[in-house]
């Protein structure tokens, strides 16, 4: 499948759109098939979205996972601050990254 | 210090102002992304991995308590309560929102700090000894020159668009404490035969891709000279560095194509060619400056004696503080590698902390060092002890400078956008299974980088780690045999690379080699010269000693 990320203009935050807007949580992330670069192009005019960038991605039971590590770890927070993460909750939530 | 006069404030504060129209602008439209990037590098705040980054400049690494308080202030305010140390003397923030960035450039400038020239191929922060002015083989305090350096290259509108970014050092002692001779720039302050001050310039070293030791140029520049000097090295690499290839565009590439010798002639008639412009700053400039570090009002007649009975504190006195150049006072060393801990990060409190101790204790100033520690320089030994234990119940008071838990490493894939494979959590390894040993192993500099732009220093590492990318899995080279001390080398790639685990592993087996060889007082590096590679591969490499999943195919 095909993911569409970026950052939230104003906070900087890792952001994916879901197919309606955009969402801080990869689960909700949509695949955005061949459309990737317009929907980009279209929320990057609007100031919805900044460097936003089409990846690959994985459907798993848990909902889609990028397929390279480096946006996995955006999607999750740095594996060294789980605190600080999007799962401050789970101390295994590292190994999602790996 | 340095404190600004009207002009630097003016500078700094025009410079708010403007960024906080472009932000309105970028806000509400009126300008792109595209338009806007270059701004906002300018002004040191990069989009990372997880949000924006601010990268702050701390000029030579020197910083008031008060600076320091503001430091900790704004990760609080503006950020997630943390900061991050840099191998370049200064603090990143990782967690900015766009529209508070204003705000926190105000915030700096109300305590004379920035984050100019932070980005972009321009000159950079210039970094310096981070024991200056406190130690006794200096032949001068080196900040004056290059605060003097920090005034000629801010804003220098010939070099504000370099064919690369462009990095200097200034030291003023044979013991290299700055990396100098892996800078763009490096200049050590010497005197010569008739006691008159120079500046010998060692030009295209660096490390990244293609790492290299600058080569000696000049080796004796007179001081009133200097900046003429570093204009002509910059105009013959302006004139000619590569701007069709960024990854040949730095002045090392230059100098290494053209040869020293072409490159050091073309330099010479520049130089010849400026000395009639007139372009040398006045020297009462650099008196005004010099007066700014005058010598801090040491108290004399005081004791050397520190009570060493208890053991924890003995051997922090042992590892963490330097030999003070004035009697009674020694030079503190605040480790920011807790072991288990985030090389260079201290959290908002620490910051203010080590603000307080400043304040208290060390004639309100402290050092950000390029390997991530922050330094008190001017301690009373009769404090030290006091120093120790607000040191230790904060976490600051890790017993481990130059050991091999004093790791450097690079925010890496946790937090950069560039990196490859993550840093923090192999120095977090490293610094938890050799905990018991550090001491034992003795002064062992490791340094790791999470991609081959080598913030972390791998090459220069007496064990260096660089994390690649092999489809899609972090893989870890180990080098061995660098140094960025006086006695600069590079390091060398052992072979193929390991996983988290493995190059864990394999530094535990480098290390079991060293100790069965060392020789008297040898560090690691000593032996390692000695020895060579061959006896460190063949343990490392051993059939039958790798776990599954290493060695993965170099």
């Amino acid at each position: 499948m095909k993911i569409l990320t970026g950052n939230d203009l104003k906070t900087g935050a890792v952001t994916w759109w879901d197919g309606e807007g955009w969402s801080l949580h990869v689960a909700n992330a949509a695949d955005v098939g061949e459309h990737g670069e317009e929907i980009a192009a279209r929320e990057n005019a609007l100031r919805h979205v900044v460097a936003p960038y089409v990846i690959d991605g994985v459907l798993t039971p848990e909902g889609p996972r990028p397929a390279h590590i480096k946006d996995r770890v955006r999607a999750l927070g740095p594996t060294v601050r789980l605190d600080l993460s999007l799962k401050p909750a789970d101390p295994a939530a590292g190994n999602w990254v790996i | 210090m340095y404190k600004y006069d009207t002009y630097d404030q003016a500078m700094v504060d025009a410079r708010v102002a403007d960024f906080r129209d472009q932000v309105r602008r970028r806000l509400d439209g009126s300008m792109s992304e595209e338009q806007f990037r270059p701004l906002r590098l300018m002004n040191g705040l990069y989009l990372q991995l997880h949000a924006y980054m601010l990268r702050v400049a701390v000029p030579y690494g020197t910083l008031s308590s008060a600076q320091m308080r503001m430091l900790g202030d704004i990760a609080d305010k503006y950020d997630r309560g943390y900061g991050h140390f840099t191998t370049r003397q200064n603090i990143q923030y990782n967690w900015i929102k766009l529209e508070d960035a204003p705000d926190i450039l105000a915030d700096l400038a109300s305590v004379e700090m920035h984050a100019i020239q932070t980005s972009g191929n321009c000159i950079r922060n210039t970094t310096s000894d981070q024991y200056a002015g406190a130690i006794a083989d200096e032949v001068v305090d080196p900040r004056p020159y290059a605060e003097l350096i920090r005034q000629w290259s801010t804003f220098h509108p010939e070099f504000s668009f370099l064919p690369r970014k462009f990095k200097m050092a200034v030291i003023a002692s044979d013991t290299d404490r700055a990396a100098m001779r892996l800078h763009d720039i490096g200049i050590q302050i010497v005197k010569n035969a008739a006691g008159e001050l120079g500046a010998a310039f060692y030009v295209g070293g660096g490390m990244g891709r293609t790492p290299m030791i600058a080569p000696l140029i000049n080796g004796f520049v007179p001081i009133d000279q200097m900046i003429t000097y570093s204009e002509a090295c910059l105009r013959v690499y302006n004139r000619y560095g590569r701007r069709d290839n960024k990854y040949k565009a730095r002045i090392k590439i230059l100098v290494h194509e053209l040869g020293k010798d072409e490159y050091t002639r073309q330099v010479e008639a520049e130089f010849a060619h400026l000395l009639t412009q007139g372009i040398e700053p006045p020297l009462a400039e650099l008196e005004r400056i010099k007066v700014q570090f005058a010598e801090p009002a040491y108290e004399t007649g005081i004791t050397d004696a520190v009570d060493r009975s208890d053991p924890d504190f003995a051997l922090w006195l042992d590892n963490n503080t330097h030999v003070h150049k004035q009697p009674g006072y020694a030079v503190v060393t605040i480790s920011l590698k807790p072991h288990g801990g985030i090389p260079g990060d201290a959290s908002a409190d620490q910051i203010r902390l080590m603000a307080d101790l400043a304040k208290d204790h060390s004639f309100d100033e402290l050092r950000v060092t390029h390997a991530q520690n922050i330094v008190l320089p001017h301690v009373k030994k009769a404090d030290l002890y006091t120093l120790w234990q607000k040191l230790d119940a904060a976490g600051l008071g890790t017993a481990n400078l130059d050991l091999i838990g004093d790791i450097i490493a690079c925010p890496g894939l946790d937090y950069c956008s560039l990196a490859n494979a993550r840093s923090i959590p192999v120095a977090q390894k490293i610094s938890e299974r050799f905990a018991p040993r550090e001491n034992e192993l003795g002064e062992l500099k490791l340094k790791i980088s999470g991609c081959i732009n080598a913030c972390g220093h791998h090459h220069a590492g007496h064990i260096g780690i660089l994390g690649v990318d092999r489809k899609g899995v972090e893989n870890y080279q180990l080098l061995l045999g660098g140094s960025e001390g006086a006695d600069t080398s590079l390091g060398t790639i052992t072979g193929p690379g390991f996983d988290e685990d493995g190059i864990v592993d394999a530094i535990e087996k480098a290390t079991d080699v060293y100790i069965a060889n060392k020789e008297g007082q040898e560090r690691f590096l000593d032996t390692y010269r000695r020895i060579g590679m061959a006896p460190f591969k063949e343990a490392i490499y051993a059939p039958g000693t790798q776990k599954k999943g290493e060695p993965a195919n170099g």
